[in-house]
């Protein structure tokens, strides 16, 4: 059997707080393949960014990885020293945040910024990491990345400092790109443009990528694998194509059918009922069945397990199957 | 940067002229300078036929520009208790408060961004702790009693340090700056009185350097920079270190010249000669000549410096540059 290049296995997120321990990721697994893309989707609150984070052990305090493993290139990432962990971030597994405007430092160059991620890691001079910087801003399409380079963060706009910061992520030529909601703050004119983007230079080079994102719709269009959060939990995983087509869960047919598009004109967009329960008060059994129809009868009582059911070609965590 | 700079000159002539302005309703009000020239025995009509000649019954503005007039070359009357031009006076004892004052900075800048870094970075060690509860009583107890608390300790007590005046001088720049800076007796004499004036300010520092840089660490592109591979250290004393020092460095510029009130009682304490203690002296004989060039020149001091640290902001902010330029 192929080893994959990306393993992670039964993690578990924990937050350290004065009252107590709370779990914010339980029993998350998936694998990830060369040049592979998987998608996150989940409404805000499930544990999607901080699933992103934690693959290279950056998840804010107080929160920590308190079970699982994370297997990359031979290495379980949870167990390895901080050095190694450094020499990986932004250069084996390199990221792209939200919100272009509070990523870059406002106080220093952008040849500087990105100059900088290369001798963290590459053994090589200041002018050949500027060209290899100058290079990556022409794959972004920035017009005269030679004089661009001087210039700091506010002198453009959101759109070009998502493509800086993409040129950033592509400096070393990672094997994954983890990309949180990279197109969630920008203008619905420009997500479009650098989502492809973003794809385009993934299939070239062969990257693989994990996209986190609320949005359903761009999931199906760029990626080849989707994993549907919950409350902390994986509900479903599987191909893209088989969950958008036939959904088993009844969370994801609930995001597939609040889809704009999925309704005629004029109509109301559908809407799950309720909201996500608050970590602090977890429902027992299923954290989806308060707000599911066919909850009844163990749904109440027991966490169903992420498993295949019945013949479909993927997991649910759904006992109705 | 022309155009900055000369925003700035402008901002500073209005600064003056304000404070002019403030200085010369004191001195019309509070002094008489013909009672300060002549005896008691001279008339009433020659007192005012020298009013009349001293201009003295002109009209307040009348006056109040011979007096602007007389203060942009330098001449703000005769001090009458030392019988000398009150510029004189100010300028034999600034070297005195300039050197307490350089020399506090010194020290306040050298402990103040290790220690307020360190508590930024290890907030929850017992060092960090400790140097913030050191800092609240720093702040806390007021310049005077430190100042008396150390001549108990050190010069009381200890018998290791001088307990008051600048020691042993030495004259530089053809005369005109006597520096104590030169002689280990002028440092010696230098050393209770620097700690004395920095036990407000160094705490302060730390405190404010220490909440700027854990603001800055709690940022997306401190978290990026971590996500993009580079090592603590680069990212603690390169990136947050530089904006960290934006907001201190403004806060710092008005601290400074806050600092020069308080060699007031610094000077006091220590008998130190220079202008805070004289500044007192002057206030207690009503030499009023004296007190306004005190005031101006504070004021030029004030406006100097705080001119200084907003260029260098300017140099280390590049949104400051950019809209300088445009």
């Amino acid at each position: 059997m192929m080893e994959h290049l990306l393993e992670v296995n039964n993690l578990e997120v924990k937050f350290k707080l004065r009252t107590g321990e709370l779990t914010a990721i339980d029993n998350v697994g998936f694998t990830l393949d060369k040049g592979e893309r998987l998608g996150i989707v989940g409404e805000s609150g499930a544990g999607k960014s901080v699933t992103g984070f934690s693959i290279i052990n950056l998840i804010s305090k107080p929160g920590y990885i308190s079970g699982g493993e994370i297997m990359f290139e031979g290495k379980d990432l949870t167990r390895v020293s901080e050095d190694v962990l450094r020499h990986i971030r932004g250069n084996r597994i390199s990221m792209i945040f939200q919100d272009p405007m509070m990523t870059l430092n406002p106080v220093f160059t952008i040849g500087e910024q990105m100059a900088e991620t290369i001798l963290a890691h590459k053994n090589i001079s200041r002018k050949d990491a500027l060209e290899i910087s100058v290079e990556k801003l022409r794959q972004v399409h920035i017009p005269s990345p030679e004089t661009r380079l001087n210039q700091y963060p506010h002198e453009f706009s959101g759109g070009m400092r998502q493509r800086i910061v993409i040129a950033i992520s592509l400096l070393l030529d990672p094997a994954i790109i983890i990309a949180d909601e990279p197109t969630t703050a920008l203008d619905v004119t420009i997500q479009a443009e650098i989502m492809e983007l973003l794809l385009e230079l993934c299939e070239k080079n062969d990257t693989g990528m994990i996209l986190i994102t609320h949005d359903l719709g761009v999931v199906s269009q760029v990626t080849e694998k989707i994993a549907v959060m919950y409350a902390g939990r994986i509900v479903e995983i599987g191909s893209t194509e088989n969950i958008v087509a036939n959904p088993l869960h009844p969370y994801t047919k609930g995001l597939i059918k609040a889809l704009p598009g999925s309704r005629g004109t004029g109509e109301k967009l559908y809407q799950i009922p309720g909201s996500m329960p608050n970590l602090t008060e977890m429902p027992k059994g299923c954290a989806f069945h308060p707000r599911c129809e066919l909850a009844e009868g163990e749904c109440f009582s027991k966490v169903p397990e992420l498993i295949q059911r019945g013949n479909f070609r993927r997991l649910a965590a759904c006992h109705k199957f | 940067m022309f155009a900055f700079i000369t925003r700035r000159i402008i901002q500073a002539v209005v600064v003056m002229l304000i404070i002019s302005f403030i200085g010369f309703t004191i001195k019309h009000h509070v002094g008489d300078p013909v009672r300060e020239l002549v005896g008691v025995s001279v008339k009433a009509s020659e007192r005012e036929a020298l009013r009349e000649k001293l201009g003295l019954n002109d009209p307040f503005f009348v006056q109040y520009k011979n007096f602007l007039k007389n203060a942009v070359r330098g001449d703000f009357g005769i001090s009458y208790f030392f019988k000398k031009p009150a510029a004189q006076v100010i300028l034999e004892k600034a070297p005195a408060t300039l050197e307490l004052v350089f020399a506090s900075s010194i020290l306040i800048i050298i402990l103040s961004i290790p220690l307020g870094t360190y508590c930024a970075i290890k907030p929850k060690s017992i060092l960090s702790r400790l140097i913030m509860g050191m800092s609240i009583v720093g702040v806390s107890i007021p310049v005077f009693l430190t100042a008396i608390m150390l001549i108990f300790l050190f010069s009381v007590n200890l018998h290791i340090l001088p307990s008051y005046g600048r020691g042993e001088t030495v004259a530089v720049f053809g005369g005109l700056w006597d520096t104590g800076f030169l002689t280990i007796d002028g440092l010696k004499h230098l050393i209770l009185p620097v700690i004395a004036l920095s036990s407000i300010m160094l705490p302060l520092f730390i405190r404010l350097i220490r909440a700027e840089m854990m603001e800055v660490m709690q940022t997306e592109y401190i978290k990026f920079a971590f996500a993009k591979g580079l090592s603590k250290k680069r990212i603690w004393f390169v990136h947050a270190f530089k904006n960290t020092l934006l907001p201190v460095i403004t806060v710092g510029g008005v601290q400074l010249g806050i600092m020069i009130a308080y060699t007031i009682l610094t000077e006091t304490v220590f008998q130190w000669q220079g202008m805070g203690f004289m500044f007192l002296e002057a206030v207690e004989r009503s030499d009023t000549s004296l007190l306004v060039a005190y005031l101006m020149f504070v004021g030029v001091l004030f406006v100097g410096v705080n001119t200084v640290v907003d260029i260098i902001y300017g140099l280390i902010n590049p949104k400051v540059r950019i809209s300088g330029t445009k």
